[in-house]
This record gives C-alpha cells, sequence and structure tokens, in this order.
C-alpha cells in the first residue's frame, strides 16, 4: 500500500504532504505567498517560475525565507 | 538679465550621494530591526528621510501569522531594501544569505556583515574579504561592514565593493565615534563612499560622525531604542544633515588659546 503523503523537513521541522504535491502546492497549504518568499530546494535556490513544476520528494529539504526587520 | 539684487549664496554645495550606479537623497541610511511595532517603524522611518532601508533574510515563522515579513509594512517602491547578511558567522553562511536576498527579486544589493564575536559582534575581517570577493564576482553589489581598520578597508575597496563602511563602535551598543582619527583616515584613503555603520547612540554622535567627511552613517537601534523613536529619527535626520554642512562648511582651527570675538580698539579710556 502507498502511504498518501510524504515526509520533508520544512524550516528545519518535520512535516508532511499529500504525495505528488508540487512547491506551489506547500506554499498554498502554508498561506504563503510565492512573491513574498524564496525558497531553497535541497540547498539549491529554485526560481519562482519553477515552483509549479517541481514535485516534492520524500526526505526533500526547504527552506522556505523572507525579509525581517534588522539593521 | 535679473535686475533684482539676489541673497547672496553660500558657495558651498553637496555632491549628490552616488553608491555604486545609485544615487540616494539622504545621508542616512536606517534599520528596520527592534521596533515595538510595525507602525513606530515606518513612521521612524519617513521621519529619519532615509531612501535606504536595511532588512534581514530569515526563515518564514511557520506557525505564526504573516505579520512578521517586513513587505506587508514596508512598501518597496517607496524605500530601496539593502539586505543584509546579519548573524552569519563565515563567508559560506554571508555568501548563501546574500543569494537568497538577491532571489527575493528586488536588487542584487547586499549589506555583508560577518560576525566574528559573539560578544562584541566585531566584525571577522578576513571572511567578509573571502566573501566580499565571491559576490563581487557574482555581481552583487557589496557594502561591506567592516572594522575601523585602514588596511582592511583598502582591501575591501581592492575587491570591488561598491561602499565600505567601517563601525563606529560595536553595534546596538551606543558608545558612539569612539576613533575619529581611524575614520577620517578611511575616508581620505578610499574613493568609494564611507558609510559609518553600527555604534551611534544619539543626534550628536550622528553629527560627529558626519563632521569627519565621512559620506554617510547607517544606524538602527539608536533610533528603534529610543523612547520616542520617531522624534530621534528626526534628531538624527538634522543630525546627520547639520554634520555634513558643518564639515562642508570647513570648521575653523583649534587653538589652544582665546582669541577676542569683539574688537579689541574703541574701548572707553
Amino acid at each position: 500500500m502507498t502511504e498518501t503523503t510524504i515526509p520533508l523537513v520544512v524550516n528545519g521541522k518535520d512535516h508532511r504532504i499529500t504525495r505528488g504535491a508540487t512547491v506551489r502546492g506547500l506554499l498554498d497549504e502554508l498561506d504563503l505567498v510565492p512573491g513574498m518568499v524564496v525558497v531553497e530546494y535541497n540547498r539549491e535556490i529554485l526560481p519562482r517560475k519553477e515552483y509549479d513544476q517541481v514535485e516534492l520528494q520524500p526526505g526533500d529539504r526547504l527552506e522556505l525565507v523572507h525579509f525581517v526587520g534588522g539593521g | 538679465m535679473s535686475t533684482t539684487t539676489e541673497p547672496k549664496v553660500s558657495p558651498t554645495q553637496d555632491t549628490p550621494f552616488v553608491i555604486g550606479d545609485r544615487t540616494f537623497r539622504s545621508r542616512l541610511i536606517v534599520g528596520t530591526g527592534k521596533y515595538r511595532d510595525n507602525a513606530s517603524m515606518v513612521a521612524s522611518i519617513r521621519a529619519s528621510g532615509a531612501d535606504m532601508v536595511t532588512v534581514a533574510v530569515r526563515r518564514v515563522d511557520l506557525d505564526r501569522s504573516k505579520e512578521e515579513a517586513i513587505l506587508h509594512h514596508l512598501d518597496p517602491d517607496e524605500f530601496f531594501l539593502l539586505a543584509n547578511t546579519a548573524g552569519c558567522y563565515t563567508a559560506d553562511e554571508a555568501i548563501r544569505y546574500a543569494r537568497l536576498a538577491r532571489a527575493a527579486g528586488f536588487n542584487e544589493w547586499i549589506k555583508l556583515e560577518v560576525i566574528g564575536d559573539e560578544r562584541t559582534l566585531l566584525p571577522d575581517v578576513q571572511a567578509t574579504l573571502e566573501a566580499a570577493r565571491v559576490l563581487v564576482d557574482e555581481g552583487f553589489k557589496v557594502m561591506a561592514y567592516t572594522n575601523d581598520d585602514l588596511i582592511m578597508a583598502l582591501r575591501l575597496e581592492d575587491a570591488g565593493c561598491v561602499s565600505v563602511m567601517p563601525l563606529a563602535s560595536p553595534i546596538g551598543s551606543g558608545l558612539g565615534l569612539v576613533n575619529p582619527f581611524y575614520i577620517r583616515e578611511i575616508k581620505e584613503r578610499l574613493q568609494v563612499p564611507v558609510i559609518v555603520d553600527a555604534g551611534v547612540g544619539t543626534a550628536s554622535d550622528a553629527c560627529a560622525t558626519m563632521e569627519q567627511g565621512v559620506d554617510g552613517v547607517l544606524m538602527n537601534t539608536a533610533i528603534a531604542a529610543a523612547d520616542d523613536p520617531v522624534a530621534m529619527a528626526d534628531a538624527m535626520r538634522l543630525g546627520v544633515r547639520a554634520g555634513r554642512l558643518a564639515y562642508l562648511a570647513g570648521r575653523m582651527p583649534r587653538r589652544e588659546i582665546a582669541v577676542p570675538s569683539s574688537p579689541t580698539r574703541g574701548m572707553l579710556d
């Protein structure tokens, strides 16, 4: 039997998502606006135009970053 | 031809504040961290008159609302966003943060900062230089935070940084300009703009720093941690302006004896 979700590590925490989901799907699920975040996918920066194309794989590590206040 | 008598204007004219290929209105650059709330941050930045503001790159906190994203509060059309590599302790880490910042899509500028010591937050200048070389090679416009050390400032300029930013004193210390002589010497010897970054505590510090002839001042805590950040931002705007004007005006020489201001002749018997 195939599991319906796969494990990821998102911003250092374990996270499960539906098998077949894309990066865009993950952002939607987390209620994040694609234009407001930068995605590092397995240590490589992922161009925004690829969010719809990249299908998440078990064990993928993602960093979702944005600008915050700083000096 | 005009026949009216124009009031005599001061011959002192400032040059535009140009860094890399961009001209900025204000010689005061401000940070966006440590404010009590976002409304006071935005009001303070407006009061400071700054058109360039620094931001940090951090993980999205997935357990919290989107409120922490600075772009919900600051319009990137109104302010030029200068991302920093604050919190990075190695060249590799700083390079990674710089690339992430550029991928946000606003500009290719980075305030490079590689910290070498947790207690003083003094920069690791060797790692800074290493990261600067890589980032300049990748097309970044690097503004490098560094110590008040002339040799390192020259090396950062040689590496292609668009600005070198020596500290006045440690980050967040508010100790003011501890070494005016070194800062003056760095300004004297570099071609790229010298911006004093970190350590300014109050408006007189900003003024005294600008009086050394540097091109600009970057600060965050001095405004954000004031009891009234908006009033302090206004004070800093005036301090930077006053210091710049005083520098351009050319101060009188220091003398160790008094010289009367009023005529010594014409006194009564």
